[in-house]
């Protein structure tokens, strides 16, 4: 590679803060984001728990309405946009170029401007507390609340630009894993002889790309709406909000299973581990992922059945709703058949794993209770939506999460966890996250609506309420524990070895935590749990056959840290404010872009600084 | 890259859903019949397809090593998509500016809806009525939607100038753009190509379907 | 989209310059037949079905040789048709339930 004039030489940082900020290693991307992540979902949490506090009783007074409605906005879209789906992001880095049997993703430098903007996202969008309050109009802002009539303030303006940052960051991140994962594979692995969390990471990232640019088109015409005074969503001159819902949910559905995904990956590796089985019926739960995630396009009007979109259209989301709980039930049931006659260990991740189970089961079955759309004109817009979005996300993908966490904290650290104090965290949660959600389903048959700041007593609902918040209390209590429990463990717990599990996958087939470069060597794949083959010396069924090209490398180039993905979404962030406050800041959106793109020429022209 | 082109598929397909579904749904003009001028956008429609032909040209050249020939090809398809632009600036201040002449003599029933509401102002005597009704993004839902549409396009366009005047500039620097170094050019082109394609489909879409009556 | 992904794997049967040509030609073709059918009145009940057909047919052209959907790996053409045909099934799924063929 020839260097160019102006080309800075790239960093060497080892250690300290500038290796962190100029890092492209795919394991320290992946630390930053789950710490990130994790920040920001305790954050979530403390608005969810301020809530629950005014709602603990009748005709509280704690906070006031108008911040009660930031808040369940904010708790909203944090936990989404600002916790699961950077959470997962956290595993995809951290696992999936360990599962395959590469060095890194991709694009490394790619990767790092991924964090950075999800960095630069969440602080847009919590920056608006402070600048004159946060977006207020429900995590799906519908159309016309979110209209400059109803609502002049930029907290719609900080919601609608944080989140298109957010979708940049997210979406570069899935061109990484979707190319990682069809190029980058060792020598061997198949499709079919992929890990099921790679499975899983591959069908999301492919979602996130098609379903994001819907969002992100309907964002860019509310955003037209409230700057420029366009008629998308406005009913004056003929434009119609219910397209709002509809271009949301098309986004909306998939969105969800986005967050879901990962957390079934999460669960298909812990189980198999844990049980000392291979996971049962591999293809099957492959295959019923990507049904899932092809019939997710086909279901998005279920959220919309009380607008009234007339008798034929209500009959086929019902059904296409009800159908796509089939592929869900398979895999529930590949999960059971899995630990079925298994030699089970219970150890904490699988302690987590099976609480998954039962938690998203239960919500899986208040979900075909409103897939019905006659049953769903009760439930829509009460609490029992509100309890089933909390057994999917909570009881689902959390729970998953933190088994997660769990179960590669030796591997990610080079230490262990303390057993006793994990299985704790787990009943505390399991109780806590019960007596939170569980009441709620009676609330919303009981007709108590969601988004109401208080009620009054001789509504009946004083009881169930005071037991929600009760539980909150116990659910934030689960995570103390679990802080302490990570905290000490990774200044001093046990020094793990590099497969405390006896594992399956090629990530424990190395030292913990893993050398920068990952594998001295690439390995060569011959069988499905390739790692556990390996050490039961299985006989190599003939030669490896497909997969992607793998490296053939034989002494190891490692990319070098850069400055420029940090560099890159600094500007987006600019950018981002001076949208938000438009008219002459548009001049500061301008500045913004600039500094992207003398960011992004620096970084096509930055020198390999190979020693070649 | 193919994986970008079809999460951009997705958002042009919501673009265009947006477009179709509020066609017919604005409630005053200028409409579609009202401004667009097919011979003109048939025009500018014919650079960008050719454009996408000297952008496979250039690619052959370049896999062939012969780096004039390259260049020529470059360069011109970066004009074409200049000239696209050009045509697209020049329609858009047109379609602002539109003015309408009536005559306020003939029968309603051969007038379009905008040229009756127009005709309305008409004072008694009066042959002719000529008036600006310009269509902006603010006009109408037609407005918004057909700018945001085209408009994203057009921005689209911008940007794959931009990369192809890049790389033209880069090609000068010795090994920087090379027959091995191929895939670089690749991917613009892929980009390019798929620009174009989705103007076929928004010229058939908006611009032909858009004048056609009863549609 | 840098030097970084150079593993991505590449084909070898390109076609000529002389095919892109008469492609071109193809496609300016179809065009200016799209554009002269909007001028026939004979054919004015059925010109929706037909420029659907002769717009379909050069998006087809350019996605085969241009952007060698035909020569390349199976798992990239995979990739787009799904935005494609998601995008399709989404514009259509609307345009039905906005009652627009009604
Ligand atoms: C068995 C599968 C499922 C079915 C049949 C189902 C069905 C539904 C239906 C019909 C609604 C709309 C209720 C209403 O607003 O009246 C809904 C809402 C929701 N579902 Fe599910 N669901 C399923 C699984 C999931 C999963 C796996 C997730 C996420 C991980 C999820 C997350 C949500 C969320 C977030 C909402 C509420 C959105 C809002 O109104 O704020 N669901 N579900
Ligand atoms: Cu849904």
């Amino acid at each position: 590679m020839t260097t160019v004039p102006f080309a800075i030489p790239r960093p060497t940082h080892p250690t300290g803060v500038w290796s962190w900020i100029t890092t492209i290693d795919h394991k320290k991307i992946g630390v930053l984001y789950g710490v990130t992540a994790f920040v920001l979902f305790i954050i979530g949490g403390l608005e969810a728990l301020l809530m629950r506090i005014q709602l603990a009783g009748p005709n509280q007074d704690i906070v006031s309405p108008e911040v009660f409605n930031q808040l369940f906005t904010m708790h909203g879209t944090t936990m989404i946009f600002l916790a699961v789906m950077p959470l997962s992001a956290a595993f995809f880095n951290f696992v999936i170029p360990l599962q395959i049997g590469a060095r890194d993703v991709a694009f490394p430098r790619l990767n790092a401007f991924s964090y950075w903007t999800f960095l630069g996202g969440a602080i847009l969008l919590n920056s608006s507390w402070f600048l004159g309050g946060a977006t207020n109009a429900g995590w799906f802002g519908y159309a016309p609340l979110t209209s400059t009539a109803q609502n002049p303030g930029n907290g719609i303006d900080f919601w609608i630009i944080s989140l298109q940052v957010l979708g940049v960051a997210s979406l570069a991140a899935a061109f990484n894993f979707i190319v990682t994962i069809v190029n980058m594979r060792a020598p061997g692995m198949s499709f079919m002889r992929m890990p099921l969390f790679t499975w899983m990471t591959f069908i999301t990232a492919i979602l996130l790309v098609l379903a994001f640019p819907v969002i992100t088109v309907a964002l860019i015409e509310l955003y037209f709406d409230r700057t420029f005074g366009m008629n998308f969503f406005n009913v004056a001159t003929g434009g119609d909000p219910v397209l709002w819902q509809h271009l949301f949910w098309v986004f909306g559905h998939p969105e969800v299973y986005i967050l879901i995904l990962p957390a079934m990956g999460i669960v298909s590796e812990i189980l198999p581990t844990f049980a000392k089985k291979p996971l049962f019926g591999y293809s099957t739960v492959v295959l019923a992922g990507a049904i899932i995630a092809f019939m997710g396009w086909m279901v998005w009007s279920h959220h919309m059945f009380t607008v009234g979109l007339g008798p034929i259209p209500t009959a086929v989301f019902t059904l296409t709703t009800m159908a796509i709980a089939v592929p869900t039930g398979i895999k529930i049931f590949n999960w059971m058949a899995t630990i079925w006659g298994g030699s089970m260990e219970y150890k904490a991740p699988l302690l987590f794993a099976l609480g998954f189970i039962a938690l998203f089961t239960i919500g899986g079955i208040s979900g075909i209770m409103h897939a019905m759309a006659s049953s769903d004109a009760q439930q829509q817009d009460t609490y029992f939506i509100v309890a089933h979005i909390h057994y999917v996300l909570f009881g689902g993908a959390i729970v998953a999460v933190v088994g997660g966490i769990y179960y590669w904290f030796p591997k990610i650290t080079g230490r262990m966890y303390n057993e006793a104090i994990g299985k704790l965290n787990f009943w505390v949660m399991f109780v806590g996250m019960n007596l939170v959600f569980f009441p709620m389903h009676f609330l919303g048959l009981d007709g108590m609506p969601r988004r109401i700041y208080t009620y009054d007593a001789n509504m009946g609902w004083s009881l169930w309420n005071g037991v929600s918040t009760l539980g909150a209390l116990v659910l934030g209590l689960s995570f103390l524990i679990f802080i302490y429990n990570i905290v000490t463990s990774w200044r001093n717990g046990e020094a793990a070895d590099g497969d405390p599990w006896d594992g399956r996958t090629l990530e424990w087939s190395m030292s913990s935590p893993p050398p920068e470069y990952n594998f001295a060597e690439i390995p060569t794949v011959y069988d499905r749990d390739a790692w556990w083959a390996e050490k039961r010396g299985q006989v190599h069924h003939g030669v490896p056959v497909g997969g992607g090209s793998g490296e053939e490398e034989h002494s190891i180039h490692m990319p070098q840290p850069s400055y420029w993905p940090i560099v890159v979404s600094i500007g987006l962030v600019i950018a981002g404010f001076g949208l938000v406050y438009h008219g002459t800041y548009f001049a500061v959106a301008a500045f913004g872009v600039l500094i992207g793109m003398i960011g992004v020429y620096a970084w096509s022209f930055e020198p390999v600084n190979d020693p070649e | 890259m193919w994986a970008f082109l079809g999460s951009d598929c997705m958002f042009f397909g919501s673009l265009i859903a947006t477009y179709l579904v509020y066609k017919n749904r604005s409630l005053s003009g200028p409409l579609p019949v009202d401004v667009f001028s097919i011979p003109t956008t048939s025009v500018s429609t014919f650079v960008l397809l050719m454009s996408s032909m000297s952008m496979v040209l250039a690619y052959a050249a370049l896999r062939r090593n012969r780096m004039k020939t390259f260049r020529i090809w470059l360069a011109s398809t970066a004009l074409m998509g200049m000239t696209f632009l050009a045509f697209q600036v020049f329609e858009f201040h047109a379609f602002a500016n539109h003015e309408v002449v009536v005559d306020c003599t003939a029968p309603i029933g051969e007038l379009t809806a905008l040229e009756q509401s127009v005709a309305a102002d008409c004072e008694p005597g009066q042959h002719e009525i000529e008036k600006q009704v310009g269509l902006t993004p603010r006009t109408n839902l037609f407005g918004s939607t057909f700018f945001t549409l085209t408009g994203f396009h057009g921005a689209h366009v911008t940007l794959g100038v931009v990369w192809l005047l890049s790389m033209f500039f880069l090609s000068f620097k010795k090994g920087a753009v090379t027959p091995e170094k191929e895939l670089n050019l690749d991917l613009a082109a892929l980009y390019w190509h798929f620009v174009d394609i989705v103007w076929i489909i928004i010229f058939t879409v908006v611009y032909l379907f858009g004048v056609f009556p009863g549609f | 989209m840098t030097q970084e992904s150079q593993v991505i794997q590449h084909e070898s049967a390109h076609p000529t310059p002389g095919t892109y040509f008469k492609v071109a030609m193809a496609l300016s073709a179809i065009t200016a037949i799209e554009v002269a059918v909007f001028y026939l009145e004979f054919v004015r009940h059925a010109i929706i079905p037909i420029l659907v057909l002769l717009s379909g047919a050069k998006f087809i052209l350019v996605c085969m040789y241009y952007m060698h959907l035909k020569f390349d790996d199976r798992i990239f053409s995979t990739m787009f048709v799904a935005g494609l045909v998601t995008a399709s099934g989404v514009v259509m799924a609307l345009m039905a339930l906005f009652r627009f063929f009604a």
